[in-house]
């Protein structure tokens, strides 16, 4: 009898591990898969142009045989540097605020609206770029309004929500007692948040920015829409570029042969800029111990 | 960790040898009277009166939650961020009520430091984490922030250890250093007072011995006010020692009076550890 039970318990333990392992595999296959898809589809593309032309080539034009993604890793890199230098400072004193400086109540109320932004989908902020921000910077700035500008302030603001979280995290983490230890030194609060706190928290709010950087150069619906997609190096900020995702998302319907491989090697080009960035981002939250 | 052991009294010292009396004419330097201080709706000081001597060094004693680290974050108000912390009295520094209303407490706190339980200096340097005090109030030329921080290393006997580390990260450091850091942090704001919450219990006898040493040291010119549980360091180092019981000052005297003749039965009990 007891002989039974256990070892239908035995089985029952066997029977979930089972189903655990293979959950386990589907993550991680799929990520596998992803990798192998890349590799095998963009490979003989990268070959046959040539990896120095692909990446350092200026002229995409397809019809042409030109495939040189270099505008396009600029625009994808210009829009998302926009997108840090209006995101990382707000993301960071919101993240501050929440963390030191507001009441308890306060703080869950915006808590809540910091994550309500996380969950607008892209397609919205997109639109919401196409029908204030474009408007507003062409009647304002002049130009077409469809610029890096306008993509950087969406971005900017479509990246708060990982800034903000990861940073404040951060903040939270720092112990207590280099609060106190500051300000038992006759510290004001705000010294010891800036020069005691937020320096603790340095490296978390690091992994923060690159977590941003990594959400930003991989955001494509949005930035499709409002970023005017010409592929050439632009002049100032109101005027428009081309993005990797962006790239791939406007020309997929209809490629074939070659140009399919090139856009599937411009897909692995942004994979491996976000396997760096969590690369990074793994090293700068292992230093920072969250 | 020594509570449950009879405590020995040194040979050498009789009562006749005793420092001044506590009630002499020598003048306070902060006086408590009358303090009630609640946590919510618990009453954690029940009507200290308490006068603490310039140039002492005044040993809190009692066993866990009796109130004597509640009375001493009362001294620099650390208990201001304890939120529903209410309390009535008065705590006097020179003379001063420190709970006024227009009272500075960050001024208050330059001038009441504190060393806490466990080491806690900042994740910089050893020279930023001194130099933190005096940059907050104001000094800003390098070669005086330079003086400040050499001094405060060797008042607290770490600058020949950490003379040529002052880039070194303070974290790096043993915990007993850190500890003497910590002190070293707050002298370098040139406070009157020092407030030391069980500054030992987290460290090897050692580390404590060196602490001990430089409490005794310090005491030349710093009123130093230190809560402890070790009783025999109480014995070692201090001048005068309060009992504390259930929120209650039970008893306050001499450090000798009280471990050889106390007054009250439950001092007696809790110095010859009888509970505690």
């Amino acid at each position: 009898m007891l002989k039974q039970v256990i070892s239908r318990t035995v089985l029952q333990e066997k029977v979930a591990q089972a189903v655990f392992i293979v959950a386990a595999c589907c993550c991680i296959l799929s990520v596998a898969l992803i990798c192998f898809f890349l590799l095998m589809g963009g490979i003989p593309g990268l070959a046959e142009i040539g990896v120095g032309e692909f990446l350092f080539g200026t002229a995409w034009q397809p019809s042409r045989g030109e495939y040189g993604i270099a505008y396009m890793v600029l625009g994808s890199l210009y829009v998302t540097a926009g997108a840090l230098i209006i995101g990382v400072p707000l993301g960071l004193f919101c993240a501050l605020y929440l963390s030191r400086f507001a009441t308890a109540r306060l703080g869950r109320f915006l808590q809540r609206g910091v994550e309500l932004l996380a969950g607008i989908p892209s397609v919205v902020f997109g639109f919401f770029g196409l029908v204030v921000i474009v408007p507003f910077i062409r009647s304002s700035l002049g130009g077409t309004g469809f610029s890096v500008l306008a993509a950087s302030l969406i971005l900017g603001i479509m990246i708060l929500p990982t800034i903000i979280t990861v940073s404040r995290t951060a903040l939270d983490s720092v112990p207590q007692q280099y609060y106190e230890g500051a300000l038992a030194l006759g510290a004001r609060h705000e010294r010891c948040v800036f020069r005691v706190l937020l320096p603790a928290a340095a490296s978390g709010i690091t992994a923060a920015v690159i977590l941003g950087f990594g959400r930003a150069i991989g955001e494509t619906m949005a930035v499709v829409m409002i970023v005017g997609n010409q592929v050439h190096l632009p002049a100032s900020l109101v005027d428009g570029v081309r993005t990797l995702t962006g790239n791939i998302v406007l020309e997929m319907g209809y490629a074939t042969d070659l140009h399919r491989e090139a856009l599937i090697a411009t897909a692995l080009v942004l994979f491996v800029f976000i396997l760096l960035v969590n690369l990074l981002f793994n090293l700068m939250k292992r230093r920072a111990g969250i | 960790m020594n509570t449950k052991k009879e405590i020995e009294m040194p040979e050498a010292l009789t009562l006749l040898e005793l420092p001044q009396t506590l009630t002499g004419e020598e003048r306070s330097l902060i006086s408590i009277s009358k303090l009630n201080l609640f946590y919510d709706q618990v009453q954690a000081l029940h009507n200290v009166n308490m006068e603490i001597y310039p140039r002492r060094i005044t040993a809190l004693i009692g066993p866990s939650g009796c109130g004597k680290s509640t009375l001493i974050k009362s001294i620099n108000r650390m208990n201001d961020l304890v939120a529903d912390c209410r309390i009535q009295g008065s705590i006097l520094l020179d003379g001063e009520d420190i709970y006024a209303r227009g009272m500075d407490v960050n001024l208050l706190r330059k001038r009441v430091g504190m060393v806490f339980q466990k080491p806690n200096p900042f994740p910089m340097s050893v020279y930023d984490n001194i130099a933190f005090g005096p940059r907050t109030h104001g000094v800003k030329k390098k070669a005086e922030l330079d003086a400040l921080v050499e001094r405060a290393l060797y008042d607290a006997a770490l600058l020949d250890e950490l003379k040529d580390g002052l880039r070194r990260s303070a974290l790096a450091l043993s915990g007993g250093q850190q500890q003497r850091l910590c002190i070293a942090r707050a002298l370098a704001v040139e406070p009157e007072v020092l407030l030391m919450d069980e500054p030992t219990s987290a460290l090897d006898p050692i580390s404590t011995a060196r602490i001990e040493e430089l409490a005794l040291a310090l005491k030349e010119r710093y009123t130093i006010v230190i809560v402890t549980h070790n009783m025999q360091q109480a014995l070692r180092i201090s001048d005068q020692t309060a009992f504390f019981l259930l929120g209650e000052l039970v008893e306050y005297n001499h450090t000798l009076q009280i471990f050889s003749e106390p007054e009250d039965p439950r001092t007696d009990d809790y110095v010859k550890g009888r509970f505690g």
